[in-house]
């Protein structure tokens, strides 16, 4: 017993040995950037980074190793935590209790967050490297006099669609209603970008606060579930690739992933237009060192960091000078940087009042559960009815059982 | 008959273990795309060395499912010594109080651990997941000590204090050896539940530290990389080597009982 609990201890140590083996040098040079990114070193500040999962370069295949290179300029610990959702996020931060320093969401949670008072304005002049930020990505709808964020990553949504399984170009949302894809297409699983689709289709701004438009949307999706394959979120990646589905609308961002692992995939932002999404780094009320968390938003937009950044997540870079970084392919790649004219067709998403966030949840559930649904829930029920009468029957005997037993 | 019913048991195995098969042969697969074989390769293994974020998820995991598995054992030993003290309607009553996480759903002691830091003012962090881990777990433990408790003599713990001892130096010498197989399995159990527990976890994560159940659904966004594949097969390799080397050690001691 001893020797095993020396084994896990020895399995343990052995684990903790690469985790606490920092490195000391960084990989780029910074001395000529002016900032001082040495005024915290040996104090023993740390901050608390809370991005999505895989969305910072990690160090796989020799690319830079974010975090660690922050630490080693800097000599701030990094607390990284990852998380899902737009959502879990925004639970995460209300619930209370959790100090974050660092949090990456999306625009039309931004809005949201700015509105309740959950964000720090930032300090713009601790942040000099803000400058290299393209006009077109500053004083966004989300933050339209910009004082809170400084953008991260953008991209757009678009279908892609396997071309050895489609008839001709694909170059409009209706293709998700088409009959003859029928059981080879499919659906984004979240409801916000599901609707959007439908209210590109529609014509619909989205971000109407009008019920009746999404009442609208609704029945477009509900019309078209009985075409979809599935409603997917990461597991489009092994359809598409694999080509066990013609179709899906995805943003542009993994489908350059995708298109990668299978040739034959293509990619489109349709003539309606899209959806155009923009992650955003923000410090959360409650930072515990402001200007530490203002180091790393700057050292996030150096030009070489946000340019590994970007070349390991695959979306677009909203820095000038990362982008003269990135090689001439993925410049002129019209999936990533797609055309003025494509960009001008897209829309951002705003948050949208509470009262409409529930009726879109609810028209959400009910699109779920139409059609084979409703029978399932049935069948669920009734098979549970017949397994507790069953074990009701079951006690009921042995009680009488005992007690016939106990008379003699 | 006979094999029919090893044709069953056969079929039993592969659908056990056929999901680790796949993700074993996975993760030596050259390409990321689950659906094509591209070639044998061990890079996802050296990847996964390099992987700071999946690392370091993977020590708070170890971290947390040893000190949890440690102290629940102790605490809930000695809350085992205690419940089987009391008389028995009291002592079944405690049993019942003590079932009750476990059959709990876990969203549930999720979700009232978290209202109750947040109630407390506690940060959340690695503390909080400590302290969790080590709620679910105590009930395993006790479950697991109470009835090799039940089975020991309490005559020799009385014989023990005759000859001499102290009850603290009787509990060790003597109770504690008897109830020994079931601390054991209290801590295996303990280990193993806290190594995969994500829903608790996630209710209970903060700013400092997360499992790593929680850092690959956090992936799900983009795409699980392959390399969870093979910190998998690794973690499945270990623990099949410890379940051996367990089996072994089982056996040797009877065996040299017989020839002695």
């Amino acid at each position: 017993m001893k020797r095993l609990l020396a084994a896990f201890g020895a399995v343990l140590v052995a684990l903790m040995i690469p985790v606490s083996a920092l490195a000391e040098e960084t990989q780029f040079d910074y001395s000529q950037s002016e900032y001082d990114y040495t005024r915290f070193a040996g104090q023993g500040v740390s901050i608390n980074v809370y991005n999505w999962g895989e969305y910072i370069s990690d160090g796989e295949e020799g690319a830079l190793d974010t975090n660690r290179e922050f630490e080693a300029l800097t000599g701030i610990k990094v607390n990284y935590t990852t998380f899902a959702t737009n959502e879990e996020l925004y639970a995460k931060l209300k619930s209370g209790g959790s100090d974050y320093d660092i949090i990456i969401p999306s625009d039309y949670m931004v809005s949201k967050m700015i509105n309740e008072g959950m964000l720090e304005p930032l300090d713009y002049g601790n942040i000099p490297n803000f400058q290299y930020i393209d006009e077109a990505y500053r004083n966004l709808e989300y933050d339209p006099e910009n004082r809170y964020t400084v953008p991260y990553t953008w991209g757009t949504v678009g279908i892609i669609y396997n071309t050895t399984m489609v008839e001709g170009e694909i170059d409009s949302w209706d293709a998700l209603w088409d009959e003859q894809y029928k059981g080879n297409m499919l659906m984004f699983g979240n409801s916000r970008d599901a609707f959007a689709i439908a209210q590109s289709r529609l014509g619909i701004p989205y971000n109407s606060t009008d019920k009746d438009d999404y009442r609208r949307a609704a029945d477009e999706l509900i019309k078209q579930k009985p075409l979809v394959q599935a409603y997917v979120m990461d597991q489009i990646y092994d359809k598409m690739e694999g080509g066990e589905a013609a179709l899906a609308p995805y943003y542009a961002g993994d489908a350059i992933v995708m298109m990668e692992g299978n040739p034959d995939l293509a990619f489109v932002v349709p003539k309606e237009g899209a959806n155009l999404f923009v992650d955003a780094i923000c410090i959360p009320k409650g930072c515990q060192n402001k200007e530490a968390a203002e180091m790393y938003i700057n050292f996030l937009s150096e030009p070489q960091v946000a340019a590994a950044n970007i070349e390991y997540i695959g979306y677009s870079t909203p820095s000038s000078a990362a982008f003269a970084l990135l090689d001439e392919e993925t410049q002129n790649n019209p999936v990533i940087y797609p055309p003025e004219e494509t960009l001008a067709k897209c829309q951002a998403f705003r948050s949208l009042p509470d009262d409409v966030n529930l009726y879109m949840d609810s028209l959400w559930t009910e699109i779920m559960s139409t059609g084979t649904g409703k029978n399932n829930l049935m069948g669920i029920f009734i098979g549970c009815g017949v397994v507790v009468v069953i074990v009701v029957l079951v006690v009921l005997a042995t009680i009488r059982k005992k007690k016939r037993e106990s008379m003699y | 008959m006979k094999r029919v019913s090893k044709f069953y048991l056969a079929l039993i195995y592969i659908f056990l273990y056929a999901p680790i098969l796949v993700m074993i042969v996975l993760s030596f697969n050259a390409s990321k795309n689950r659906n094509v074989w591209s070639g044998f390769t061990f890079k996802w293994y050296a990847e996964l060395f390099h992987n700071q974020i999946v690392l370091e998820s993977l020590g708070n995991t170890l971290l947390i499912a040893c000190i949890a598995a440690v102290a629940s054992t102790v605490v809930g030993t000695a809350a085992a010594v205690g419940i089987n003290s009391f008389r028995r309607h009291v002592r079944n009553a405690i049993l019942n109080v003590t079932y009750m996480p476990m059959i709990n759903p876990e969203i549930v002691t999720g979700v009232s651990l978290m209202l109750l830091y947040v109630f407390l003012g506690v940060k959340f962090g690695f503390l909080t997941l400590l302290y969790s881990h080590i709620t679910f777990c105590l009930p395993y433990v006790i479950l697991s000590v109470l009835p090799k408790l039940r089975q020991v003599d309490p005559n020799i713990y009385d014989a023990a204090l005759d000859l001499g001892c102290t009850p603290v130096h009787a509990f060790w010498k003597v109770i504690l050896p008897q109830i020994m197989p079931g601390v054991f399995s209290g801590f295996l159990m303990s280990f193993t539940y806290s190594l995969d527990d994500f829903v608790i976890s996630y209710f209970t994560n903060g700013a400092t530290s997360q499992t790593l159940p929680i850092t690959i659904y956090s992936m799900t966004r983009r795409k699980v990389s392959p390399e969870i594949n093979a910190l998998s097969t690794i973690l499945f390799l270990v623990v099949f080597t410890l379940l051996i080397i367990i089996n072994l050690r089982g056996r040797n001691p009877k065996k040299k009982k017989r020839s002695a």
